[in-house]
């Protein structure tokens, strides 16, 4: 579904320090530079494939949605979505294709969401039937039926974004482009969206690539990630995968029913968390075995799990390793 | 992965017949229309800015008082001003400022998103704001009337030309302005080469003073320059001062900086496209 070959995209950009000399001095010497925004990536994602695109700010996960999606020209590189060449903006492509950027928005400000899905109807030339079919299901789906008739203005940020991700896939779009779709939305309403992107990919086999700062997005929504640093692809596959190359440690979080020795732990691995009656202990892979085995033998234990590092922990420290790289 | 329901395939290869742009058309003058009444109080105040021809009808009129000034009596000159500014009310165009607007704020990739040409949504919201410039056009058409009678053409072939000059002299504004706001899409703003324009407008298309006012030179330059299809050759039509022979020559001028306008807006705007760095989010 999409195919991505030594893709680069590079930005002019015009260096100027502060202060009005340097202002002054700009009008007659502008120093540009190029900005490798993507620097030679490929991948292919298939048809159906929910994946999460991964990176710091500034690693060029947007561009890279832009180009995707027809916005950008590719400095160099092959670029196929759908069987089309995006930056031709071919109806055909369009017609396939949404991209929700969580920080802009398509409804029209002033007036109901319903006259934007009437608008996107028209320029999605929507058959009749099916127009009235997506938009019941949107609406049931996301909780629509009292906010359609609101002026988007008088909205919540949630609910606006419901309303954006509702517009987005009138169309039904086999192709969903989201960037930071969740970004600013309190925990329930993420949960909401991410539900459904989930259920309109199991149930039109869309193709997702998302972006997302909220790690439970990622780990809630794709099974496959790519992460991007600097414009270079620097991992693609599982996200189990990713955190055990990274991260291999674990965390065994217990609950004790006595205080215990802070020493009583550090026999397990290094203690992170300490108090009262619960800690947490990280402890290597390979050690993992003999740890679970003693806490289980020299502890007052009421409960033990055994979880991986959290996910921005993995993140944070893959970028730290890139960039002392 | 289960697809339960797959989607119906996109109609791909669709003819853009007549039928299908119509009634797209129609939605976006509906939601045109929808948002002008949306802004109705912003709108109202915008269009009673357009005032400039009653200043200058104010100063005109004083000074024709002690007899006429290059042929235009006080009442020629309110004639020509109401008449300038009826057909500035009705070709009333804000694309330059909504583009650069876009542009600069990184919205135009929603936009750009849509199987839709940008700037054709852009002309339907101008046009369906004609029926709120209505509200200010049609006391000025009946003061115009009432007033300046004797002044306006009594030939019904000049009304049925004005209908055409009108669209025309639209047109050029807004396609003037869709090639200037495409510039904005490689230099990230393009206000100030706008304001230029407007300039050069404002004087050579008779918006502030009457062609016929200026020095020979000027003048002759001006027939043939495309702001004067702006302004001035709608109002002459409403003035009858051209017969049909001449009138449909200037017409088919006004049509042919159409047609070159249209062809460099749709250069401007593909050439643009390769740079537009869609900054922002």
């Amino acid at each position: 579904m999409i195919e991505v070959s030594r893709l680069r995209k590079w930005y002019r950009v015009h260096r100027r320090e502060p202060g009005l000399w340097a202002a002054m001095r700009s009008l007659l010497h502008r120093p540009y530079e190029d900005v490798k925004a993507v620097d030679d990536i490929s991948f292919a994602i298939g048809s159906g494939e929910r994946v999460g695109f991964l990176g710091p700010n500034g690693a060029g996960k947007t561009t890279t949605l832009k180009v995707l999606s027809g916005l950008l020209h590719p400095t160099e590189g092959k670029v196929s979505v759908a069987g089309f060449t995006p930056q031709r903006r071919e109806r055909g492509f369009l017609q396939q294709i949404t991209l929700v950027m969580g920080q802009k928005q398509q409804l029209l400000w002033d007036l109901p969401p319903s006259e934007t899905f009437l608008l996107n109807r028209a320029i999605y030339d929507i058959p009749k039937k099916q127009y009235q079919e997506t938009v019941a299901e949107l609406t049931e789906l996301l909780e629509l039926s009292q906010l359609l008739g609101k002026p988007t203005r008088q909205l919540s940020l949630g609910e606006r974004m419901k309303c954006e991700l509702a517009v987005a896939l009138l169309h039904r779009p086999r192709v969903l482009f989201l960037d930071e779709p969740t970004i600013g939305l309190d925990v329930s309403m993420q949960a909401t969206v991410r539900g459904f992107v989930r259920a309109y990919n199991e149930r039109f086999g869309a193709t997702v690539l998302l972006t997302s700062h909220y790690m439970e997005d990622v780990a809630a929504l794709c099974p496959r990630v790519m992460v991007i640093d600097k414009g270079r692809l620097i991992y693609d596959g599982s996200l189990p995968e990713l955190v055990r190359r990274v991260r291999p440690d674990k965390r065994v979080h217990v609950k004790l029913s006595k205080p215990v020795q802070r020493a009583d732990l550090e026999a397990l691995g290094t203690v992170i968390e300490h108090r009262d009656a619960e800690a947490v202990v990280q402890v290597s892979q390979e050690a993992l075995q003999h740890a679970v085995a003693r806490a289980l033998s020299a502890l007052p234990l009421t409960d033990l799990t055994v979880e991986d590092p959290p996910l921005e922990e993995v993140m944070r420290d893959l970028f730290a390793q890139g960039r002392a790289a | 992965m289960r697809v339960i329901d797959a989607p119906k395939a996109p109609r791909l290869g669709t003819p853009w017949g007549v039928r299908r742009f119509a009634s797209l058309y129609a939605q976006l003058l509906r939601t045109g229309f929808a948002e002008a009444v949306a802004y109705r109080a912003e709108f109202l105040i915008w269009m009673f800015s357009t005032n400039m021809p009653l200043v200058m009808l104010a100063i005109w009129a004083a000074a024709a008082r002690s007899g006429p000034v290059g042929g235009y009596s006080q009442q020629g000159f309110a004639a020509y001003y109401l008449c300038a500014l009826l057909v500035r009310l009705m070709t009333g165009a804000w694309v330059v400022w909504e583009l650069t607007m876009e542009i600069r704020q990184g919205t135009l990739a929603l936009r750009l998103l849509r199987p839709i040409h940008p700037l054709l949504q852009w002309s339907a919201d101008n046009i369906a704001a004609i029926p709120m410039r209505g509200v200010v056009a049609l006391p000025v058409t009946a003061i115009l009337l009432w007033v300046a009678r004797g002044e306006l053409s009594h030939r019904w072939f000049d009304w049925l030309l004005l209908l055409p000059a009108l669209a025309g002299a639209w047109l050029i504004y807004f396609l003037v302005q869709a090639i200037i706001g495409t510039i904005a899409l490689r230099f990230e703003s393009a206000a100030s080469l706008f304001t230029a324009w407007l300039g050069f407008s404002n004087i050579l298309s008779g918006y502030l003073v009457p062609l016929d006012l200026f020095p020979r030179a000027v003048r002759d330059a001006a027939q043939w320059l495309p702001f004067r299809f702006q302004l001035s050759y709608p109002v002459e039509l409403m003035l009858g001062r051209w017969n049909h022979e001449q009138a449909l020559q200037l017409l088919g001028v006004e049509w042919i900086y159409v047609a070159f306008f249209f062809l460099c807006t749709r250069t401007a705007w593909r050439a643009g496209l390769r740079y537009y760095a869609a900054y922002g989010g």
